[in-house]
């Protein structure tokens, strides 16, 4: 059984089909990439599966249960992150409050601090600057904070909505970077681009997601050498 | 000697005004929204206070605490289900919505207690301080607003920055839905705001009434535009910027009652709330929005 599952998706803003029925899988350790243009509905899905935005009709089965109509603060603690876009970091609290927020529904003191520990490793400019206030960071150090509050809530699928959006040529890589150690940890990762071959790159499958619906997907490898992917998404 | 006296009544009314402010303030920041009734909470922690230690005649403090948890419930009441429908619709609407409850909570205390004024016995029946060889005499009350108003504001400080679900507001008031990303329960920690800022109201509805003995369903009205004005004043969001507020606005007040003309007080005040927003649109503390990078 794959670790979460969405079935017959469907989501509406008032009266517009954002989400036409979709469905896709995700298998437990797997890189998942969802790609596709803007006003695709790629947000809307991720938004959807935590809770964010309620489907119209559909289902999302997260290891084993339905949490098509779970509150999205009732989710977290069943171990599902979620990145979102435009990093939302607190940006009047400090770093290290930002991380400990992450780890809010947590309750083991020695845990949380391995834990941050841990996303400390991972990420020393988070460290270097922990008493500064998350506002004053740089884009890609938000981005860092972003996901180590994640990370601090110890999931075992992490949700990334356009996670290299408005960096750096330099960060973008480390982002990625970042990533895929992430899955090398353990972590499931499923990962919304619009930077699609930096995606497809690290990805095990992906989702071509056009106008609400799903109209392509498979293989990371083998989409990046898809015709149809190459000339709309890769620019090639 | 009688500057001192005016400027020592101005103080105690400003911590009164500080008091009820901070409950404006701290709706505003944390739902975004601003809760017009809550000056009539206040009246209405009023009554409670009156029935229970005038009518049955138990202990003041116990009846203080009584009105405590009354105003507490009456605001998660209020929160849950004339403003939680209304998330997410239109700021208007909620305003509108707010101002609905204010006038419904001031008919029902018309309805119940009706429209005479009831004497309220000042429930702080501690020795006045005399000083000077009783040139200068301050009023218990006085010195036990001034007092409990410190306390509450240095209390609500320490909560909001030290404790978790002080954080958890923090993170509320910035964002939303990146706070539900948390784990965060939005609507529980809007309603433990409602609940702080309601029991705020019962401790200075009886500070209000043992200064100023007069309860009518009308006595949180003035007191409750007053301590908005002094909120928005300080910088709306605030927690010191609505205690400076309040105090700054019952200085003045009572300064302008004293020296140039009680008709003119509160048109001194307000003319001073617009010279302040117009030099500083976001009050005195106010913070700007921060720019997300």
């Amino acid at each position: 059984m794959a670790m979460l599952e969405v079935k017959d998706l469907h989501v509406h803003y008032g009266v517009i089909e954002a989400i036409k029925g979709i469905s896709f899988e995700v298998e437990q350790g797997e890189v998942i990439a969802l790609i596709g243009a803007n006003g695709a509905g790629k947000t809307t899905t991720l938004h959807t599966v935590t809770g964010l935005i309620k489907p119209t009709s559909g289902s999302i089965i997260f290891e084993g249960k339905d949490i098509t109509r779970t509150p999205g603060y009732k989710i977290v603690p069943m171990g599902m992150a979620h990145v979102p876009e435009g990093r939302r970091v607190f940006a009047q609290l400090s770093v290290y409050d930002n991380l400990m927020m992450g780890a809010y529904t947590r309750k083991d003191k020695n845990e949380i601090k391995e834990n941050l520990h841990m996303v400390y490793e991972r990420f020393p400019r988070l460290e270097e600057r922990k008493t500064q206030m998350a506002g004053t960071l740089s884009g890609g150090e938000q981005q860092m904070l972003a996901m180590g509050r994640a990370l601090m809530s110890q999931p075992s699928i992490i949700l990334m909505d356009e996670p290299s959006m408005g960096l750096s040529p330099i960060f973008v890589n480390e982002i990625f970077d970042i990533i895929k150690r992430v899955s090398q940890s353990g972590t499931t990762v499923l990962l919304v681009e619009q930077n699609a071959k930096k995606a497809l790159a690290i990805a095990d499958r992906a989702y071509v997601l056009e106008t609400g619906m799903i109209s392509l997907e498979g293989d990371a490898g083998e989409l990046m050498h898809n015709d149809a992917v190459k000339k709309a998404y890769l620019g090639e | 000697m009688s500057f001192v006296a005016h400027l020592i009544n101005g103080i105690s009314l400003g911590s009164v005004y500080a008091l009820i402010a901070l409950g404006y303030t701290m709706v505003y920041g944390i739902a975004k929204m601003l809760n017009f009734a809550h000056g009539d909470v206040i009246m209405i922690g009023g009554y409670v206070v009156f029935v229970t230690a005038s009518g049955l005649g138990i202990n003041p403090l116990a009846a203080i605490i009584v009105s405590m948890a009354a105003c507490t419930v009456l605001g998660v009441t209020i929160e849950r289900v004339a403003y939680r429908p209304l998330r997410g619709a239109s700021p208007l609407a909620v305003l509108i919505t707010a101002i609905g409850v204010s006038y419904l909570l001031q008919n029902v205390a018309l309805l119940v207690f009706g429209s005479d004024t009831k004497a309220f016995s000042n429930v702080v029946t501690l020795q006045n301080l005399e000083l000077f060889d009783g040139q200068l005499i301050i009023k218990s009350v006085t010195i036990v607003t001034v007092i409990v108003s410190i306390i509450i504001m240095v209390g609500l400080t320490f909560f909001v920055k030290k404790t978790k679900i002080g954080r958890a507001m923090t993170a509320v008031s910035e964002d939303q839905g990146a706070a539900q990303l948390m784990g965060i329960n939005v609507n529980g920690t809007i309603a433990v705001t409602f609940a702080i800022g309601s029991s705020l109201a019962a401790v200075a509805g009886v500070l209000l009434c043992s200064a100023y003995p007069s309860l009518t369903p009308y006595t949180g009205s003035m007191p409750g535009i007053k301590a908005f004005v002094a909120a928005v004043f300080g910088g709306i969001g605030s927690i010191p910027g609505a205690f400076i507020g309040g105090i700054l606005l019952g200085v003045i007040e009572n300064l302008s009652k004293a020296y140039i003309s009680s008709q003119l007080a509160d048109a001194i005040v307000f003319s001073i709330l617009i010279i302040v927003l117009l030099v500083k649109p976001t009050g005195l503390l106010g913070k700007k929005a921060l720019e997300k990078v």
